[in-house]
């Protein structure tokens, strides 16, 4: 199980952890004013790469807080 | 000591593995083989053992099967017997299968018992199964107890041979915390063959320091991320009459700052026909049968080598007065071309140059060269290279936290390092002991097209089952890469998995079994119920009450009278899993005209409304009942099962993408307790108890909420209805909520009411047409589809999900939500019977989501989604149902008081 370093805990296991999908997706200020092809990729295009993946975590059994970290895919190895 | 293997007693000396204590014994017969049934003695004296399977037997419950007998520790009074065997290990009449051998080769079952295709599962597969296998499972549940544990440390030192304890020794210097485990009952690994003053007191250094944790016993079976590792102690095992207050293993989980792998290496044994034969073993493994423990395999041996430790191995066995009728150095142009003897070697033929002899012999020592143990160290995630000088894959890339030391690293004597031992892969050549897998096996699995090692393991078995190919895998490596012409690195290496041995299910179970298997989740009314006899339904992790049946009663009886009781007179229904969610903070009704699809600014606090809740996708997520208490409160309700959910999901829109907002999200599901009160009495059963509120009609309309107190007690009061009838939900700590409960029953004894369930408040939502979120929808349905487009808030610009209601498709002929008829009232649909227009036309329509016999309206109900449902009201279609289509009348989805003229009675 890796561990996982919260912000605001410190490192904590794996399971006091949900994955919260890829980060720096912002939703649109205005959805009516996106095209559909924009908030469809809003929607659903995610990035899948096989190497550096920036992304969400919530340490939902420990302070709660959203936060992002860098995830290398290939290693499975989070890097500072 | 005494013990019996197979019914006959034999001795034993104390620190004796069984296998040491049978070869003591003269006895090499230990096991018969997984395929062939061939007789089979021990090949190793360790972990890497494939044949020498055994059971033990302790009575009732503890009889464990599988065991390695070189693992073994004999105790006194041990019950030990042989596996796969029928009716003895001397004749097996199982042994047939070794005569069918030609027509058994590798994946014969692929291609043998291919017809008739239902005969795999009733005929073929259990005969295979009982021809073929291991041990008997048990049959009883374990009554053993297992405990976990968890350990932080500096350095975790797996193997306890020279390198390791170095490596420990040296850590421990340094004051950090040390761990060091060893898979055998004893410390010091390769050194335990000659015991020196040294090795005790480096050992006496370790133990006497409170900062180093020694565990014997203890398998390190599994690298998990960041350093966690997996080990396995077994704690009674080895004891004849364990105290009964120690655990028979225990796990643990060790999360160390840097792991030290000294797992040493393991011999290689050597390809020859008749290489099986008990009594042939691994040179190492003679050895320390002899001198570690005074067992020796025999008194006349033939020592096959490839590689310098031959000549070691046959001066040890000699100085432990062993006659050596020969060492054959292959490297001199000798091949092994068969061995003789049914149930024990008696000899061995050798060539050179066409030159052919036999030598009589009781024992015969191998050396195929070493294999480092990398198995952790792959795990962890390291990429192994090839070392052609030790003719096995050592670690290659670095793997942050973990160090190889010793043997498993390559740092073997030059004598150790005996590159690819040559083959003969003749006859009956074995490469895999405990699967029974030839050379000629391997050879035929490249000439039908397999390449890779990987599906060349799959097709043969070579690799498999309890001892994971420790002995096998780089002699089919050799074997399959010089039958397709490439290297070894070429064809690649299978994959190393956790366990590295065999760990019992009770060791990572733990404690985790019946009761505290799984968390139960209960209500304030939980005893209550259960002492009235109620049914109870599992929703996620909660207990409901699902019905409370009499004397004679069914479930169809009870629940039929359950829901008159609220049409009549008065029920109770424990509501207590409901979500509760307190939303609350300046902003908060800003944040809940963005969460919901519904207007919240305008509502005024002392008021409900029923609030949708959608995903960004447009699709209906959850719903529930939402109270404004005051202006920057919010009372929030969800689905029971959608609570954790609906929580998680405003917290990252409250935290990612409206930081800005002033509101706080608190779960108040277990501090409340909600006793629903609903029938045309409800109000004259809740009068007396609310310490004087007025909750007339007038002063407690319909979709209400007041905060007072009942009985002196804390109270939120909410005018609600999820029956159709005049309503109440009764919020009340928790800590009150069976003496609420009791309170208000005694109240609705008056009014000849009573207690409901789960299954009637179904059946009273459904003449309703009231939607249950996950059972009408299914993450693919908006608002409009189940009804709900009244609920969204027109004059809001946005809140999450609007924008995808207008996306192409979500406005389209789409499925809505009706209701169903069928012709003969008492015939009740299947839920999730699909519907088609005709009888003909196949093409579903729609499925039926919701059907209930035993209403209060006189006919069986159904609710549907039907491709453009409300066009189709009064229309007949065909629902398919397992025996066949019947038709069905298309209407609206509400049966009972479609004005809702009783909710606001």
């Amino acid at each position: 199980m890796k561990l996982i370093p919260c912000p605001i805990c410190g490192e904590r296991a794996e399971i006091e952890f949900t994955y919260g999908g890829q980060a720096g997706l912002t939703r649109p200020a205005d959805p009516a004013a996106t095209t559909e092809a924009e908030w469809g990729a809003f929607l659903y295009a995610r990035e899948n790469p096989k190497g550096m993946h920036r992304e969400r975590w919530r340490h939902i059994h420990g302070c709660g807080q959203f936060f992002n970290l860098t995830r290398d895919t290939v290693t499975d190895r989070f890097i500072p | 000591m005494r013990f019996t293997f197979d019914g006959a007693d034999y001795d034993a000396r104390p620190g004796d593995t069984l296998a040491a204590a049978l070869l003591r014994n003269k006895i090499h017969l230990m096991g018969r083989s997984f395929k062939y049934h061939r007789p089979r003695g021990v090949l190793a004296s360790g972990a890497e053992e494939p044949n020498a399977l055994v059971e033990i037997d302790r009575g009732g419950a503890r009889r464990t099967p599988n065991l390695r007998a070189t693992v073994v520790e004999v105790f006194d009074g041990m019950v030990a017997r042989s596996q796969n065997r029928t009716p003895s290990l001397r004749f097996d009449i199982g042994a047939v299968n070794d005569l069918l051998a030609p027509f058994l080769p590798a994946g014969f079952y692929y291609k043998t018992f291919m017809w008739p295709v239902g005969a795999w599962a009733r005929l073929y597969e259990p005969m295979i199964r009982r021809a073929a296998g291991l041990g008997r499972a048990p049959e009883l549940a374990d009554t053993d107890r297992y405990t976990q544990r968890f350990a932080h440390c500096d350095v975790l030192v797996i193997g306890s041979g020279p390198a390791g304890l170095a490596a420990a020794t040296e850590a421990a210097a340094t004051g950090i915390r040390v761990i060091l485990c060893d898979e055998q009952a004893a410390f010091g690994g390769s050194l335990l063959s000659d015991p020196s003053e040294a090795l005790a007191t480096q050992l006496a250094a370790l133990f006497a320091n409170p900062r180093v944790t020694m565990l014997s016993r203890t398998t390190a079976f599994g690298i998990y991320g960041d350093n966690l590792v997996g080990l396995a102690e077994r704690v009674t095992d080895h004891l004849p009459d364990p105290h009964p207050a120690l655990p028979r293993e225990r796990l643990w989980q060790v999360r160390a700052k840097r792991i030290v792998v000294a797992a040493g290496a393991i011999e290689r044994p050597l390809v020859f026909p008749g290489n099986d034969r008990p009594g042939i073993m691994l040179g190492d493994a003679a050895r320390i049968f002899a001198r570690r423990y005074g067992a020796n395999p025999g008194t006349n041996a033939v020592v096959v080598t490839a590689c310098d430790t031959g000549a070691d191995v046959a001066r040890d066995l000699a100085a432990s007065g062993i006659v050596i009728a020969r060492l054959v150095d292959l490297r001199e142009g000798f091949r092994v071309t068969g061995t003789h003897g049914r149930l024990r070697v008696s000899s061995i033929e050798i060539d050179r140059g066409g030159t052919r002899e036999t030598i009589a012999c009781d024992f015969v020592a191998m050396c195929g060269g070493w294999t480092p143990s990398i198995h952790l160290y792959s795990q962890a995630g390291g990429k192994p290279r090839f070392d052609p000088g030790i003719g096995a894959f050592v670690p290659g890339t670095e793997v942050t936290g973990l160090t190889c030391v010793g043997a498993c690293a390559g740092d073997m004597p030059p004598a150790y390092r005996a590159g690819v031992a040559p083959v003969n892969a003749e006859g009956r050549a074995f490469v895999d002991w405990q699967n029974d897998v030839t050379a000629k096996d391997l050879k035929l699995a490249t000439r039908e097209g397999f390449r890779s090692i990987e599906h060349v393991k799959r097709y043969t078995t070579t690799g498999m089952a309890t001892d994971q190919g420790k002995t096998s895998n780089i002699n089919a490596l050799g074997i399959v890469a010089g039958a397709l012409g490439a290297t070894i690195p070429e064809i690649g290496l299978t994959t190393f998995r956790t366990p590295y041995t065999p760990v019992t299910f009770g060791t990572l179970a733990g404690l985790s079994r019946g009761d505290l298997f799984d968390p139960v989740r209960t209500t304030p009314m939980h005893e209550w119920e259960m002492a009235r006899g109620a049914v109870f339904e599992d929703v996620g992790a909660w207990k409901r009450a699902r019905y409370y049946p009499r004397q004679g009663e069914d479930m169809h009886t009870a629940v039929a009278r359950e829901c008159r009781l609220v049409r009549d007179t008065v029920g109770m229904f424990d509501a207590s899993t409901l979500g509760k969610i307190e939303v609350v903070g300046p902003d908060a009704a800003e944040f809940m005209n963005r969460v919901y699809i519904n207007a919240w600014t305008k509502l005024a606090p002392g008021r409900c409304r029923y609030g949708v809740m959608l995903g960004e996708n447009g699709f209906v997520m959850d719903d529930g009942v939402v109270g404004r208490l005051a202006q920057d409160r919010f009372h929030v309700t969800t689905t029971t099962g959608g609570a954790a959910r609906v929580l998680a999901f405003m917290e990252d829109y409250r935290q990612t993408e409206w930081p800005e907002l002033r509101v706080w999200l608190t779960s108040a599901t277990e501090q409340w307790a909600v006793i629903a009160v609903q029938g045309p009495r409800a109000r004259d059963v809740l009068m007396p108890l609310v310490d004087g509120q007025d909750i007339s009609a007038v002063a407690m309309p319909h979709m209400s909420v007041v905060e007072g107190t009942m009985l002196g007690i804390e109270m939120r009061l909410f005018r609600v209805s999820f029956s159709g009838e005049l309503g109440f939900e009764v919020n009340v700590p928790a800590d009150y909520g069976h003496a609420i409960w009791e309170a208000i029953w005694d109240r609705v004894q008056v009014y000849e009411g009573g207690a409901y369930g789960t299954e009637a408040m179904h059946v009273l939502r459904a003449e309703k047409g009231f939607i249950i979120v996950g059972q009408e929808t299914d993450g693919t349905v908006t608002p409009d589809d189940v009804g709900l487009g009244w609920a969204i808030g027109k004059a809001k610009k946005d809140f999450i999900g609007k924008r995808s209601l207008t996306r192409s498709g979500m406005t389209g002929p789409r499925r809505q939500l009706v209701g169903l008829r069928t012709d003969d009232p008492a015939t009740v649909l299947e839920e999730g019977a699909q519907i088609t227009a005709t009888i003909e036309d196949r093409r579903p329509l729609g499925h039926v989501t919701s059907a209930y016999g035993g209403t209060t309206v006189g006919h069986s109900i159904a609710l549907a989604m039907i491709e453009d449902g409300r066009a189709r009201v009064g229309a007949t279609l065909q629902v398919r149902m397992p025996n066949g289509a019947i038709p069905v009348h298309v209407t609206a989805p509400v049966f009972y008081d479609p004005e809702g003229a009783r909710l606001d009675a």
